[in-house]
């Protein structure tokens, strides 16, 4: 029976095997056409990029609309909007990277090391909770926590202004809050690693002396390297995809100038404002540089003598 | 040698107090992951003119279901909550099916577009068109807006789910459908009577992920369907308003239990959450399952 079946995935097209698989062709096929339509027709639409599509020039068949070249990326780029965006996505970005990357080890340590068997998974479990909370209700209750007067004012009776600091401390809040909703999903992975970890490496090392940090620093860390570094490379490839439902619903009037990225830009100018040629030349610039990151991130981590994702 | 037995005890009894060190981080870290939601819960359940004096409280100062009575005969919050069961169900059952069904046709490996079909698939996890163009294909080309089917059909099928899937299909031991169709079982029939039921483990991981993630889905109301709004963009807009109307011929001491913008959010906030809450138990067990599984994908 194997032998059978190496031999027909070696198979030549005919009509005779695509009768046999019409069941297989009917269970795919649609599935396959859906994927054409919303998946790859969006992205045959980077074409308007080039072109100038406005609402009135949007039913044109793609030939008859004006080509602009480069005028849409240019447009985007001299926007009195767009430097102050393209910085709080690199922050919003770098910071999120950073102090999620940190937590979630940290956190994936603690758990691991932590001996209270029944009491790590009571941690464990209750640390996932906010992962399956949606935006809209996280940003109801950081509103209730951290307006001006809000709950954590009146526990600390002081006034911190954490949600009306036009400032990058809005950054810094986004980032926490993202850190507290996410912390003990991300360590999964982690956790996962370091139970991939020998054994037998702990219990030469404890032979040697090793104590309890010496083990995490010398075993654990290098252990989940490159798990760490794969996870890293691919974040550094979705650095400019900050997402727009996050900044929107946390944000408000008052920091709305330092909670802007790129994807609420594109959002703004393409469906705001009905140019639908400059907010693809937006995303389009997003998705591009992604992958250019993407592609140097792994590079470095090549020359480091790092595991490479691609 | 003496020297080093205390040297051996002293770092023994640094360990253990590490020990306690952890401890007490976990019990922080577990009241600030709950307080929130306590805090929410219990404004949500207290006298809104209490409330005012102070927000900062996690057992009900002055209890009331005034709010939720509020919110379902006031804010017309019925429809949406309806509008949020009715999208997750539908939306849950269509993509498992779907998912269900390409994850086998995808994990025959006799099958002529194997290859092709797996990778047209996972080049999309990587590159997408982005929002812009989505948008005018949903609004403009198909006209979806405000139809009923832009919470469904866009969003009918994950890669990522199929691929879970895929796999585990994969590890089922091939003889059982070789024999059903040795007695004459066509391919559907193969994955609908023997392939479906042995795969109930990852069709509850799917199901899951699918039901949370259209429970939670705000955005595509955003976008594409603002007419028929759901709990999560009913909560939003509350936020957005932060205020309430209240009908001006109501009595001034009728006004003395009237609603707070911030009562009413908590309260939506909380029914907006509980579905979650009482999915949980089941969720993490099998998403942890997931999520390491999707890991070590080939």
């Amino acid at each position: 029976m194997k032998k059978k079946e190496a031999k027909t995935k070696k198979a030549k097209f005919s009509w005779n095997l695509m009768w046999k698989q019409r069941y297989l062709l009917m269970m795919s096929v649609p599935f396959v056409i859906w994927l054409i339509v919303f998946k790859y027709v969006p992205l045959w639409g980077w074409t308007m990029a080039f072109q100038e599509v406005k609402p009135n020039s949007f039913a044109l068949p793609i030939w008859e609309r004006k080509f602009v070249g480069f005028k849409n990326f240019a447009q985007a780029f001299s926007d009195r909007l767009f430097p102050q965006t393209l910085v709080n996505t690199i922050g919003i970005s770098i910071l999120g990277i950073v102090l999620g990357t940190v937590a979630a080890i940290f956190f994936a340590l603690v758990l691991n090391e932590i001996r209270f068997t029944r009491f790590k998974k009571v941690t464990q479990t209750v640390s996932y909770l906010p992962h399956f909370v949606s935006w809209v209700i996280i940003a109801s209750i950081a509103k209730m926590l951290l307006n001006d007067g809000g709950a954590l004012d009146t526990m600390l009776n002081t006034k911190l202004h954490l949600m009306s600091t036009n400032s990058a401390v809005f950054w810094i809040v986004v980032c926490m809050i993202n850190v507290w909703k996410e912390m003990g999903w991300d360590a999964i992975i982690y956790l996962s690693a370091m139970a991939g970890i020998d054994q037998g490496l702990y219990e030469a090392a404890k032979v040697d002396g090793a104590n309890r940090f010496a083990r995490i620093w010398h075993i654990t860390l290098p252990g989940i390297k490159p798990t760490a570094v794969v996870l890293l490379i691919m974040s550094i490839g979705g650095a400019l995809n900050v997402g727009m439902e996050r900044q929107m619903l946390l944000s408000n009037g008052i920091v709305q100038d330092h909670a802007m990225v790129l994807s609420w830009f594109a959002y703004v100018r393409g469906i705001g404002s009905n140019n639908y040629g400059l907010g693809t030349a937006i995303g389009m610039f997003q998705s591009v540089v992604g992958i250019i990151l993407l592609l140097i991130a792994n590079k470095v981590a090549g020359l480091l003598g790092e595991n490479k994702l691609i | 040698m003496a020297k080093n037995i205390y040297q051996i005890r002293n770092s023994r009894k640094s360990e253990n107090i590490l020990d306690y060190v952890l401890l007490v981080f976990c019990l922080l870290l577990i009241v600030m992951t709950v307080y929130p939601f306590l805090n929410v819960l219990a404004i949500s359940l207290n006298d809104p003119i209490d409330t005012m004096r102070n927000i900062n409280f996690i057992i009900p100062r002055k209890f009331t279901l005034s709010n939720y009575i509020y919110i379902f005969e006031e804010n017309n919050l019925g429809g949406a909550f309806v509008m949020s069961v009715v999208r997750t169900v539908i939306g849950t059952a269509a993509g498992v099916i779907c998912t269900a069904m390409l994850a086998y046709v995808l994990s025959r490996k006799d099958f002529y577009f194997n290859k092709l079909f797996t990778v047209l698939f996972i080049v999309t996890m990587y590159v997408s068109g982005g929002m812009i163009p989505e948008y005018l294909l949903i609004t403009r080309t198909l006209h979806l807006n405000n139809n009923f089917m832009v919470y469904i059909i866009p969003g009918l099928i994950w890669v990522y789910n199929v691929i879970l899937m895929r796999s585990f299909i994969e590890g089922l031991p091939p003889a059982l459908q070789e024999a059903a169709k040795i007695d004459g079982a066509n391919d559907f029939i193969v994955w609908a009577k023997i392939v479906l039921p042995l795969c109930t483990p990852t069709i509850a991981t799917v199901a899951l992920f699918m039901a949370v993630g259209q429970w939670n889905s705000f955005m595509d109301t955003y976008l594409y369907a603002r007419d028929l709004p759901t709990l999560q963009y009913v909560l939003y807009e509350i936020m957005e308003s932060a205020t309430i109307k209240v009908d001006p011929h109501v009595q001034a001491s009728q006004l003395q239990s009237a609603v707070s913008p911030m009562s009413v959010r908590m309260a939506i906030t909380i029914l907006a959450t509980v579905p979650i809450l009482v999915v949980y138990p089941f969720l993490q067990k099998y998403f942890v399952g997931g999520m390491t599984l999707g890991a070590v994908k080939d």
